[in-house]
């Protein structure tokens, strides 16, 4: 595309993303965290976040952002996630049942309420954006290695 | 009534897509658009005549809200369906890179 | 009324542009175009966190699909038994139809649900979970169990996909017969 050898897009696009990037994924923190408030929720967070890093990929190439997510890292994420998920819904037994909302309701409309739905949607949306990152990797590296034969 | 029959309509483009088509890269389009038509006909189903999005602001009274239970339904399935595309999709990659096509009678012809 | 009535028409046209177009590229472009008309439905419909969720998907399922199909050669054959095929086709179609418009009549007039379970969550569920967004507190607190099958599904489907895109392990062309017993 360029007339040096460099992996990924022209300088245009490598500006834009580079200062874009952020934008995006302070927008997907900012999904999670009114997921109880506002539209939006843990999914569409995580999803937004996975495709800063899939934007990334795009206009860098797969070694920049191979550096700075691993996909072992992405694995362990999605892992974390789905522990933190099972452990919330598990520490319900101590008020009585499985998914039971033990801690304070707290005011509503506020950021800190609702108990433990702010919790849940950090942890899907750890589990989406990890899971639905390593999968896209796994299918780019599946594409590179069929081109080289 | 005539709603739920264009959304019926939609679903069946993507039934005939499926059935008909060879190349794998359509069955899995249409998949898609038939599983966009269930979605759709679930959030018609919970639509309420001069109905509000099921949120309640701190400041205003909001009453004959639109039925919320399909919509979250409907959310976890948004969810699964592109799991199933990426599981798909990746099938379809493996069996290009072992037949070299995507045509679905060529593969039948290659290996009995 | 009368958008989701042209909604749904540039929908259905556009699906049918998708579904008939000789290029595969334009034939994805097409089916983008139908989720966004959708998530316009869904905003429409008063529905704005599935039409948030609507949009990011299907801007990554572009994505993955255009990675699929680029630089691939795809031939678009019609030979065979095209006449039988279409006719199998139609037939089950048409059987489909019958059943659905036989079901259609029970179902309630559009507009008019019967809320009776949701009826409750929107009465009680500001006061017992806390959460101003009522879709938020039902997928979270009032059915998590819902969400916990989504969180299982999605990581079969990592763990399916790991294993079907692996390097090692996987038999290479003219390996097969000395490699059985691995």
């Amino acid at each position: 595309m360029n007339k040096t050898n460099e992996k990924g897009m022209s300088l245009i696009v490598k500006t834009i993303t580079r200062l874009t990037v952020g934008i995006m994924l302070l927008y997907g923190i900012y999904i999670i965290s009114h997921g109880h408030l506002t539209p939006g929720g843990g999914f569409a967070g995580g999803v937004i976040i996975a495709l800063s890093f899939v934007n990334l990929m795009l206009a860098y190439g797969k070694e920049v952002t191979l550096k700075k997510l691993p996909k072992g890292v992405a694995s362990f994420f999605e892992g974390m996630g789905a522990i933190l998920f099972l452990g919330i819904a598990l520490l319900g037994f101590t008020g009585g049942y499985f998914f039971f909302n033990f801690i304070a309701k707290g005011e509503p409309f506020r950021l800190f309420s609702a108990g433990i739905i702010p919790l849940f949607n950090i942890a899907i949306s750890l589990k989406v954006g990890a899971g639905l990152f390593a999968i896209f990797i796994s299918l780019v590296l599946l594409k590179i290695e069929a081109e080289k034969k | 009534m005539k709603v739920y029959l264009l959304c019926l309509g939609l679903f069946c483009i993507g039934l005939y897509c499926i059935l008909r088509k060879r190349n794998i890269i359509k069955i899995i389009l249409g998949f898609i658009i038939a599983e966009y038509a269930v979605n759709l006909f679930f959030i018609l189903a919970a639509y309420r005549m001069e109905g509000r999005s099921p949120i309640f602001a701190p400041d205003a009274k909001i009453v004959n809200m639109v039925d919320a239970l399909p919509q979250a339904l409907v959310l976890t399935a948004i969810a699964i369906g592109l799991a199933n595309v990426a599981l798909l999709i990746s099938i379809a990659l493996r069996i290009y890179d072992k037949y070299g096509t995507f045509d679905i009678t060529k593969i039948r012809e290659l290996r009995g | 009324m009368m958008q989701i009535y042209l909604l749904l028409g540039a929908m259905i046209v556009v699906a049918i542009l998708a579904v008939e177009l000789k290029d595969l590229l334009s034939s994805i472009v097409a089916l983008g175009a139908v989720g966004l008309l959708l998530c316009i439905a869904f905003i429409t419909l008063k529905a704005p966190d599935v039409a948030i969720t609507q949009l990011v998907v299907e801007i990554l399922c572009l994505i993955i699909l255009i990675r699929a199909t680029l630089k691939r050669d795809l031939p678009f054959s019609t030979t065979g038994r095209w006449f039988l095929n279409t006719l199998i086709a139609v037939i089950f179609i048409s059987v489909f139809l019958l059943v659905a418009a036989k079901c259609l009549k029970d179902l309630p007039q559009f507009g008019y649900p019967i809320m009776r379970v949701a009826g409750t969550y929107l009465k009680e569920g500001m006061t017992k979970t806390g959460a101003a967004n009522i879709v938020s507190s039902i997928e979270l607190d009032y059915r998590a169990y819902d969400t916990l099958g989504e969180a299982t599904v999605l990581f079969a489907t990592v763990i399916g996909i790991l294993a079907i895109v692996r390097k090692s392990g996987v038999k290479k062309e003219g390996e097969e017969d000395s490699e059985e017993n691995e």
